[in-house]
């Protein structure tokens, strides 16, 4: 059956789930032990990688993505072996930013970087990084919260709150900093020395494309062919999917792709509703995770998905990414002047979280999320507000409907709204609980009589008790 | 309970997995794990993820991947890994995948060839298995790529034919239904799957959100394609909640969160 079966033998190790102690396995999936629940090590060992740590839920190596509170999102941080896409703000002023702390954790990890873009020359981006925010006091109780994820609903929800303020306590030893996840001052460039002692690799399309490769007709655009030859090329060359027996690597790779999709690509996607290669992207994703998948790299996607006409692209660029992240800035937007967001810039969607290895996924109970560009750091915040909640539609259907009216009187902040939410809301809880039962006041009998309050009471014979009073039922 | 499904009873049978505005790949690793365990001789074209995702995913369930591809058992097309394969080097011989490498979209002949190949019964003398399954995950992978609906249609239409009724075998299919999102070459292949399926199993999104308790609610439509619709079709529907190993499934408005 071998010349059937052909992802057989290939790179040879691909289908044991468990690391043989004697060859390096080239699958990006894992794990660290015989089973995900303990960290003992029963079973052959992975040699750990600086900057990387296992998932909780299933041994999944994990990098950072620079943010230690999308990090938590994420539960834990980016698989290896994954794809992060992020869906750019409409003035692309936040996304960049998401990239380069990307690209920075990668340099104080000590990782390999591949930065590829159309717009920038990657030497300019990597000038442009923020600084890490290094300390040297000893360690405090953040660090154990970095490694703890079985901290319950109430304990995340704070965590994002405020834990952030915190800055890492590290010593400096190795790379630059063994630790799992760093703040970056935003306002500050990384250090010159720092750049200078990463191993990293930049692909500027405009100096690519002009080279004469030979390429075969194919429909990606040659932009996204030749840059899948240069990623193969260097996960081979320098040894990230264990095929090369000269090079033994023991790194992580790292791989930034900026503006995907962008027509300076050479794909027309954000121009036409219907190009003429519309299945040039989600090849090339297609291919890239396929690559991801047999190396240790984790890649970061920026897409101006605002952009896209096509929005059946969209879906599948998006079911065909691991993890997407949406950002969405108010700058432009009617909710810039809103009281209630004046302490944000944007709001950050988590569109998908993979299933890896698992028929379940780290989904956040956290829908509502909100980011900040304070003078140095950015940081992620979960916001109750109704405005968000009258979005998602979770008020009942004629009650939207009413909403929804111009100038309606059940607008936000009106008595008459408030009123029915509460009495809304109190039922709802009401209904569900059936161990204690409000008494509800009867109706408005006009009388102008005294009702009882609402209250917990219990019911002896299942029917309403109160007060006697000029309404009661003459025998 | 979840409905049982006897094998009796579906030989030959096309069944349609499809999700909307949720994953049901559940559905995929539970067929591959209950056809395994059933001893039946499974090619499994598996796009969407790489091996060492499903045998993790299957040792939870029960199954070990490795083993029965060892055993000759299980036919394993790894896409992801094939696509690589095909994408930078050039093959001799024509591969499953060959479609990557041409400008044009094609056929899916290679495809075929390479499930015919896969599932046709070896002249061993006993017969070691009970009968081939063929599982797909996921067809919609194909469109991504390049592939017209009707190419997609033509394969499972080849497919079936030598499958389901050559070979009395069964056939699972993962389409992903893009609802909203109008998907025009998507929804051609749905409907057209749908409409040669005897059983469809349709996990979808609650309509009110994400809930922590409730994942999802899963529509079984039994169908019976080939004959006039004199009988009315039956169907069924249940709320699951997917769990680290199993997937429990009440009636609606019946789970243990509310109760």
């Amino acid at each position: 059956m071998a010349a059937v079966a052909t992802c057989g033998s290939g790179a040879g190790t691909t289908g044991s789930a468990v690391a043989t102690a004697s060859k390096s396995n080239v699958t990006s999936f894992q794990r660290r032990g015989p089973r995900a629940s303990g960290t003992n090590d029963s079973g052959p060992r992975l040699v750990s990688i600086a900057g990387t740590r296992p998932s909780v839920r299933n041994g999944q190596l994990l990098v950072s993505t620079g943010l230690p509170a999308l990090d938590q999102l994420l539960g834990g941080g980016l698989a290896i072996g994954t794809v992060l896409l992020i869906e750019e703000d409409k003035y692309n002023i936040y996304s960049p930013l998401l990239f380069k702390c990307f690209l920075a954790e990668g340099i104080v990890n000590g990782h390999t970087l591949l930065v590829a873009s159309a717009t920038e020359d990657p030497a300019n981006i990597l000038q442009e990084l923020p600084a890490p925010l290094l300390d040297d006091n000893s360690k405090k109780e953040f660090d154990e919260d970095v490694y703890n994820h079985k901290t319950p609903e109430s304990n995340i929800k704070m965590k994002i709150a405020w834990r952030y303020q915190l800055l890492p306590k590290m010593e400096q030893i190795g790379p630059v900093s063994s630790r799992f996840g760093h703040y970056y001052d935003a306002s500050k460039r990384i250090p010159q020395e720092l750049i200078e002692a990463s191993n990293w690799h930049g692909f500027f399309l405009p100096e690519k494309i002009s080279s004469t490769l030979k390429v075969e007709p194919c429909s990606l655009t040659p932009g996204y062919i030749k840059l899948l030859q240069f990623i193969q090329n260097i996960i081979y060359e320098e040894g990230f999917d264990g095929s090369n027996p000269q090079k033994k690597q023991r790194n992580v790779l790292r791989i930034g792709i900026q503006n995907l999709g962008s027509p300076l690509w050479g794909d027309d996607i954000c121009c036409a509703e219907n190009g003429s290669n519309s299945h040039s992207l989600t090849k090339f994703l297609y291919v890239l995770r396929g690559l991801l998948r047999t190396s240790l790299s984790a890649c970061i996607i920026t897409m101006p998905t605002h952009l896209i006409q096509n929005k059946t692209i969209i879906a599948r660029v998006t079911n065909l990414s691991d993890t997407v992240i949406g950002l969405e800035s108010f700058i432009g937007s009617e909710r810039e002047t809103n009281p209630l967001y004046k302490d944000y810039h944007g709001l950050i969607h988590i569109r998908q979280i993979p299933r890896l290895n698992n028929l379940i996924c780290d989904e956040s109970d956290v829908k509502d999320l909100a980011f900040k560009l304070k003078r140095k750091l950015f940081t992620i915040e979960w916001v109750q507000d109704n405005y968000l909640r009258q979005e998602r539609n979770i008020y009942p259907p004629g009650f939207s409907y009413l909403l929804k009216q111009k100038d309606s009187a059940w607008g936000e902040g009106s008595l008459q709204h408030s009123t029915f939410l509460m009495s809304f809301l109190a039922k709802a809880t009401a209904f569900a609980s059936r161990l204690v039962r409000h008494s509800e006041p009867l109706k408005q009998t006009g009388s102008g009589r005294i009702h009882q309050a609402a209250g917990p009471r219990l019911w002896h014979d299942g029917r309403r008790q109160e007060a006697p009073g000029l309404l009661g039922i003459p025998p | 309970s979840r409905p049982s499904l006897s094998l009796t009873e579906i030989e030959g049978k096309l069944t349609l997995l499809c999700d909307a505005k949720t994953d049901g790949s559940f559905l995929v690793h539970h067929f591959l794990s209950f056809y395994l365990k059933a001893n039946c001789k499974v090619c499994f074209v598996a796009l969407f993820q790489s091996f060492s995702h499903y045998n993790i995913v299957g040792q939870k369930l029960g199954v070990n991947l490795t083993v029965a591809r060892e055993r000759g058992q299980l036919v394993f097309l790894e896409g992801l890994k094939s696509a690589v394969d095909v994408f930078f080097q050039t093959q001799e011989e024509p591969h499953p995948l060959q479609f990557l490498r041409e400008a044009n979209a094609g056929n899916l002949k290679p495809l075929f060839e390479f499930v015919r190949e896969a599932l046709k019964p070896v002249d061993s003398g006993e017969a070691r298995w009970t009968y081939p399954v063929l599982l797909v995950d996921d067809l919609s992978v194909l469109l991504s790529l390049g592939m017209g609906a009707v190419a997609v249609l033509d394969f499972i239409h080849y497919c079936r034919a030598t499958v389901c009724w050559e070979l009395k075998g069964n056939m699972v299919i993962l389409v992903h239904d893009s609802g909203d999102v109008e998907d025009e070459e998507n929804d051609i292949l749905l409907n057209g799957v749908s409409h040669q399926s005897h059983l469809i199993l349709r996990a979808e999104g609650l309509a009110t959100g994400f809930c922590r308790d409730v994942h999802g609610q899963l529509r079984i439509l039994w169908r019976r394609p080939s004959q006039p619709t004199a009988q009315r079709d039956q169907s069924l529907t249940y709320q699951y909640k997917i769990q680290d190993k199993s997937v429990s499934f009440f009636a609606k408005g019946m789970s243990p969160a509310v109760l």
